[in-house]
């Protein structure tokens, strides 16, 4: 071997080795996780597609979109093979009499849309992080501006992150006990709003503190010194700079809120419901209404019923409408969170 | 330096009328002007045995001290030796900090024991405003700057509170600088920029005193000199502490300079006869440099 021609040429040895089998394994990790996203992605785009757009105008599936799930009847008719939803077979059959007799296979919930679901889960998502933005800012004011930190403090602290790992049937399962039986709220909006308001709540919260943690001490110190109150203080200048940050947490919050299933089940959610939400008689009882949503729906459709290729187009087609649905509110908190943090900016 | 009877009498005036104007039940205003008083001694805050604990650790003991009315005042001493603690009593600032305390002796501004029950805090710092070593424009717009003190206090008149912000901003030697920008952000502006702007918005509310933590500590010589020459614009019309670790910036500035060591007031005497003939050797061994 050639002698070092300078004092930094390469000498191999051990510590040069390991580099490259290093830089590829966090390579390879990264690229696999992303794979493996993709692939979930696009198979529910791809089969999705098929369900919500069609290849004539308009192009999208407004029945899909706009009406509720229905019942699909399959059958022989003058040698054809006709497909028809519930209401669309009943009306056939007073045209044609003699449909009346024919053998139609039926599939339930293959048929018609997810409107009703949709409906249900915005619904769901706008009043739950409402309420959890609320409380938990609340909180978060009162554990970083106002508390003393002492060890009971602390305590609580710990306590709102240990509820963060609680699983999410177990606030379904508190939801059903203390909103839907101990208060007789039933299995409505109110009980659903509530379950899954606790259930981001130390999210929330401990994110919502963050936030105000990064807010200088200085602003603080400079608006009391100028003969500001302390709830001046946090009003005026320190929750509006503390805002962005708390946003953003909450639209991780709502990715959680829309998607789980278990926190509903038992609170909030119907199989199937014939009247939208605003189908009531008095304002009071729009709180007290079980709602469908969407994956509750995707549970039923693909758990809770006989599975074959006609409900497979539910499945696919709703589990799309539901991935476009969360980027939607997501988008519009990120547009929201983005001109507060231009307003203010330090 | 300039002679403290160089104060005129109309700007005396104003500072008092000022001071009536934003009038409170528990401090009572400053004396009327109309009043004979003698030139050199009018006290504004009187310490008297004052002690000062955060938690278990005492950081001021036994300070007894007269700070006078429309005056430069100086606090200095080696880091750690309390100037700040004592400065934040004024204001009780030191009432955020969790654990701190006063078991012993009174602070009396025009009188009154800032530290009695009965006193608002509030009252108190709209009366007494304060700068920080480290300059904290909000981050918000000039102007915005400069009338969050106001609208606190329920000032929201757009002519009026225009007519303050160019008052205020001229007042801190910053309204040349800044008046084509005034509704952007206060963050945008220099170091030395910003200290200023903190002043007009210190300003703004008409204290009557204005307590500066080492306001220069972290500003350039250039900025430093618009800030001293700027103290020496606000002396007629308040009253100012100042914090300093800069011994030549206090000899330039103030009137009557305060050495402290260890939480203890040294020596408390003519700033002139600090730094040219200080009656303790160990106020002699600091200002010439020995130690600190
Ligand atoms: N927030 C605090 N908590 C506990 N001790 C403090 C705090 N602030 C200052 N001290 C202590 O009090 C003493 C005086 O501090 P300070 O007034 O800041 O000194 P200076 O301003 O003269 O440098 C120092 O010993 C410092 O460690
Ligand atoms: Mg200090």
């Amino acid at each position: 071997m050639n002698p070092p021609q300078h004092p930094f040429s390469v000498r191999p040895g051990a510590v040069h080795h390991r580099e490259q089998p290093v830089f590829w394994l966090f390579r390879v990790a990264t690229y696999f996780i992303l794979a493996c996203g993709a692939a979930v992605f696009l198979n529910i785009v791809v089969k999705g597609a098929g369900t919500v757009f069609k290849t004539e105008a308009p192009f999208i599936n407004t029945t899909f979109l706009t009406e509720a799930p229905e019942s699909l009847y399959i059958f022989e008719w003058e040698g054809k093979k006709m497909e028809m939803g519930d209401r669309e077979f009943r009306a056939f059959k007073e045209q044609n009499p003699a449909a009346a007799k024919v053998k139609a296979e039926s599939f339930v919930y293959s048929a018609g849309g997810i409107w009703p679901c949709i409906v249900g889960t915005v619904l769901l998502v706008v009043g739950s992080m409402t309420i959890a933005l609320a409380l938990g800012v609340c909180a978060a004011i009162y554990l970083n501006e106002y508390a003393r930190d002492g060890a009971f403090i602390r305590f609580v602290r710990l306590a709102i992150l240990n509820l963060a790992g609680v699983p999410s049937i177990v606030f379904g399962l508190f939801g059903f006990g203390m909103f839907v039986i101990f208060f007789g709220w039933n299995v409505s909006l109110l009980a659903g709003w509530f379950t899954l308001a606790f259930m981001v709540l130390p999210v929330v919260i401990t994110a919502s503190e963050e936030s105000l943690k990064a807010v200088p001490k200085g602003f603080r110190e400079g608006s009391l010194a100028l003969g500001a109150t302390k709830w001046q203080t946090i009003r005026k200048n320190v929750l509006p700079y503390a805002l962005p940050g708390i946003l953003t947490s909450s639209i991780l919050g709502i990715a959680r809120v829309a998607g789980e299933t278990a926190p509903i089940m038992f609170t909030a959610a119907y199989v199937v419901r014939d009247k939208l939400p605003w189908e009531v008689e008095q304002l009071g009882d729009f709180f007290f209404q079980g709602v469908m949503a969407l994956p509750y729906h995707i549970y039923v459709v693909s758990s809770k019923i006989p599975q074959n290729e006609y409900t497979e187009r539910v499945q696919y087609g709703t589990a799309f409408v539901f991935l476009v649905i969360v980027a939607l509110i997501a988008t519009v908190s990120i547009l929201l969170r983005n001109r507060l943090r231009n307003r203010y900016r330090w | 330096m300039e002679s403290p009877s160089t104060a005129s009498p109309t700007d005396r005036d104003k500072a008092a009328n000022s001071s009536v104007r934003m009038g409170t039940a528990s401090l009572p205003a400053g004396t009327d002007p109309s009043a004979p008083r003698s030139p050199a001694s009018r006290t504004l805050i009187d310490i008297e045995h004052l002690d000062f604990f955060y938690g278990q650790t005492q950081a001021l003991n036994d300070i007894s001290l007269k700070i006078q009315d429309h005056k430069v005042t100086a606090f200095i001493g080696p880091s750690g030796c309390g100037k700040s603690t004592l400065l934040r009593c004024f204001n009780r600032m030191n009432d955020l900090i969790d654990g701190t305390r006063v078991p012993r002796g009174t602070i009396k501004i025009h009188g009154v024991d800032i530290y009695q029950p009965d006193v608002d805090v509030i009252e108190l710092r709209k009366r007494v405003g304060m700068v920080f070593q480290k300059s904290n424009p909000f981050p918000k717009s000039i102007y915005e700057n400069i009338t969050y003190g106001l609208r606190l206090h329920g000032k929201t008149e757009k002519s009026k509170l225009d007519e303050i912000v160019e008052k205020s901003l001229r007042g801190a030697a910053l309204w040349d600088e800044v008046k084509d920008r005034l509704h952007a952000n206060g963050l945008g502006l220099s170091g030395g920029q910003q200290q200023r702007l903190c002043i007009a918005r210190a300003i703004a509310v008409e204290p009557e005193v204005i307590l500066m933590d080492e306001p220069c500590s972290a500003l350039d010589p250039v900025a430093t000199a618009k800030i001293e020459e700027l103290i020496q614009e606000l002396r007629s019309r308040f009253s100012i502490v100042i914090v300093t670790h800069n011994m030549q910036q206090a000899a330039r500035v103030s009137d009557r300079t305060a050495f402290f060591y260890l939480g203890r007031l040294i020596e408390y005497a003519d700033t002139r006869d600090i730094f040219t003939n200080p009656a303790n050797p160990q106020t002699e061994a600091y200002v010439s440099g020995r130690f600190g």
